[in-house]
């Protein structure tokens, strides 16, 4: 049995009941971190359990939280995000839904370590009936003295509150979010200042990602030295990896860091294989932002090891012959998918949720969504290709936030490993636009 | 001008209440959700608008920026049910396309686009976070995941039946 820090206990009772969650060690890392560790030792813990940030960066969250300016005299933030809307990513949503204490736990542990009496959830609006279930457990967290004023005897006073977004991709970036949570636009900010300097509303301020927080009792737990012997390397700790596509069991699992990609596409513990008894073209394994790879890539490296799920392993090969973990957002795409049609539609999410503020984002997505359009419909020439390639290298790289970025690698990962594909639209144009077309190797079949 | 109901209206104090003094405006996102429910009929018209404005004591102008930037305001009338289909990677490669044809097809209607009878809006969302359960759309922010043709016809049912017993 697979180690489970996130999602145990789920499936044996209501865990959105505080007795049930409390019955189970609830809130146990609340008491034992208020009453027998100071803040410091709090963070301590979490740097030693080599904890990575869950929404996508993977930057340490130990050494993130070691940024937050204790000088100032001004109070202190924790916000978290819960803007989840990376495609293909659900795992926040799930774990705030089935498990809402460990999440308030979390919150209540890390803000403590930071020294912040406001927390503030930024959610996006899309999930309107999980505040419902967050506020729910706030109160009840409330009433059994783990919230508010002087917890547990402690003199340590926090308040935690839902803030719902309104429908901007955007949001889930540190900066725009803080923009977002003042009540403005969501365009991000020019870093440095960083937020653990110049945050919200101009104060010291540490950004999460709910799955981060989440793990952070079971580190306070179970100390942080248990936490980084889970996991392969400097990929520590469990992940949750929100699994969709062509495959037998979409859903989202808690694995072990280290498992095979393998395992996790065909087990039946996990995925279940390729839908429909078809056979796997390609995948996204972190989120709509990583580069595609082609099956042959996905279960094992260039150089012909076994590709595991890690930062490390699924980066293996650079973006030559490798992808990213990312938000654990794993796109699986069977054999009858059409990766210019893909692309073409990640472009337009991308051009549509850019907030324009940098024209080589604001402009160059929209200009890649029209060109791939064009292709997708018949209308492409051999040059478009190039054009695409060189609109995404000046993209990437060249605006304030990473959503240019993530908005490049999507096209040049697809032109880099099913450029004959595009071809193929491209020369072929009457077959690529009949209905139901499919590109299967280099056959046309009618699905 | 439009008025909240005391109750949102306390709502909205208590809101108000949980940022900082002086930074009433953080309150706006959500202030804004429960007027486009309350006070507009599912859009922003700028009365609607203006009052929030006056509500949060900030400039009118600071409550467009906002409502023009995220996409589950409302700047036009819509229908009664709003159908927000998620139209993004994940969801396309399980059928979305499909789902979205069935309705533009059963309601004759195109994105964007009311029922001549005001019973129906379409509008196409991007990743909606459902992407194991698609397709997918939300009415009201409420998920109806794993969409097939008849389980949309009935969603459809469902809604017309809703607005008789409401009539």
């Amino acid at each position: 049995m697979p180690k489970q820090i996130l999602l145990a206990n789920i499936h044996q009772s209501n865990l959105q009941q505080i007795d049930n969650y409390l019955a189970v060690g609830g809130y146990e890392s609340v008491s034992k971190a208020l009453k027998t560790m100071s803040p410091d030792g709090v963070m301590e813990e979490v740097k030693k359990s080599g904890l990575r940030g869950r929404g996508g960066a993977g930057f340490p969250t130990g050494l993130k939280w070691s940024f937050l300016d204790r000088k100032s005299n001004k109070p202190r933030y924790l916000v978290c995000n819960a803007d989840e809307s990376e495609p293909g990513t659900f795992k926040d949503r799930y774990l705030m839904e089935y498990n809402p204490h460990l999440f308030i736990e979390g919150l209540i542990v890390s803000s403590y370590a930071l020294g912040a009496n406001t927390c503030y959830v930024y959610i996006r609006g899309e999930y309107w009936y999980l505040i419902e279930i967050l506020e729910r457990a706030i109160a009840q967290a409330h009433q059994k003295g783990f919230l508010g004023k002087n917890i547990l005897q402690s003199d340590y006073d926090l308040q935690i509150y839902i803030h719902p977004g309104a429908g901007a991709y955007i949001c889930g970036e540190e900066t725009a979010l803080l923009e977002s949570l003042e009540g403005k636009r969501g365009n991000p900010r020019i870093k440095p200042p960083f937020p653990a300097v110049v945050g919200l509303y101009g104060c010291p301020t540490v950004v999460n990602n709910v799955e981060s927080l989440a793990s952070v009792p079971w580190i306070v737990n179970n100390g942080g030295e248990a936490y980084s012997q889970i996991g392969i390397g400097r990929s520590t700790g469990t992940k949750l990896i929100s699994a969709c596509g062509n495959i037998n069991r979409p859903g989202v699992y808690e694995i072990e860091l280290g498992l095979s990609v393998e395992k996790f596409i065909y087990s039946d513990e996990y995925c279940g294989g390729i839908k429909n008894g078809k056979k796997l073209k390609a995948c996204v394994p972190g989120g709509s932002s990583v580069p595609i790879l082609p099956a042959n890539l996905i279960c094992k490296t260039a150089k012909g090891e076994d590709r595991l799920m890690t930062y490390e392993s699924l980066a293996d090969g650079g973006f030559a012959t490798g992808s990213m973990l990312g938000s654990g957002g794993f796109i699986v795409f069977d054999e009858d998918q059409c990766v210019v049609r893909n692309t073409w539609n990640f472009t337009r999410f991308y051009h549509h949720e850019s907030c324009g503020q940098c024209s080589p984002c604001r402009e160059g997505t929209g200009w890649m969504e029209k060109v791939l359009h064009n292709i997708e419909y018949g209308h492409g020439s051999m040059d478009d290709i190039d054009l695409l390639w060189d609109i995404q290298r000046k993209i990437e790289g060249n605006t304030i936030c990473p959503l240019g970025d993530a908005a490049a690698w999507p096209v040049a990962a697809a032109i880099r490993h099913f450029r004959h594909e595009f071809e193929w639209h491209i020369t072929n144009p009457q077959e690529a636009t009949r209905p139901n077309a499919v590109y299967r190797g280099n056959q046309l079949l009618l699905a | 001008m439009p008025q909240f109901s005391t109750e949102t209206l306390s709502k909205v104090h208590e809101i108000i209440g949980r940022y900082p003094a002086g930074q009433q405006k953080s309150a706006l996102i959500p202030v804004l959700h429960y007027a486009q429910r309350e006070l507009g009929g599912g859009w922003l018209p700028t009365e609607v608008m203006d009052y929030v404005a006056h509500l949060l004591q900030i400039k009118p102008i600071e409550v467009y920026e906002v409502a023009t930037f995220y996409s589950m305001y409302n700047l036009k009338p819509v229908g009664r049910f709003v159908l927000e289909i998620c139209r993004t990677g994940p969801c396309c490669l399980v059928g979305a396309e499909r789902i979205q044809d069935h309705i533009e097809h059963t309601l004759g209607i195109k994105e964007g686009e009311t029922t001549t009878d005001g019973m129906f809006t379409l509008k196409t969302m991007e990743c909606l976070g459902a992407c194991g359960y698609g397709p997918v759309l939300q009415i009201l922010e409420q998920f109806h995941q794993n969409l097939t043709e008849e389980k949309v016809d009935a969603l459809i049912a469902s809604c017309r039946q809703k607005a008789a017993l409401m009539n």
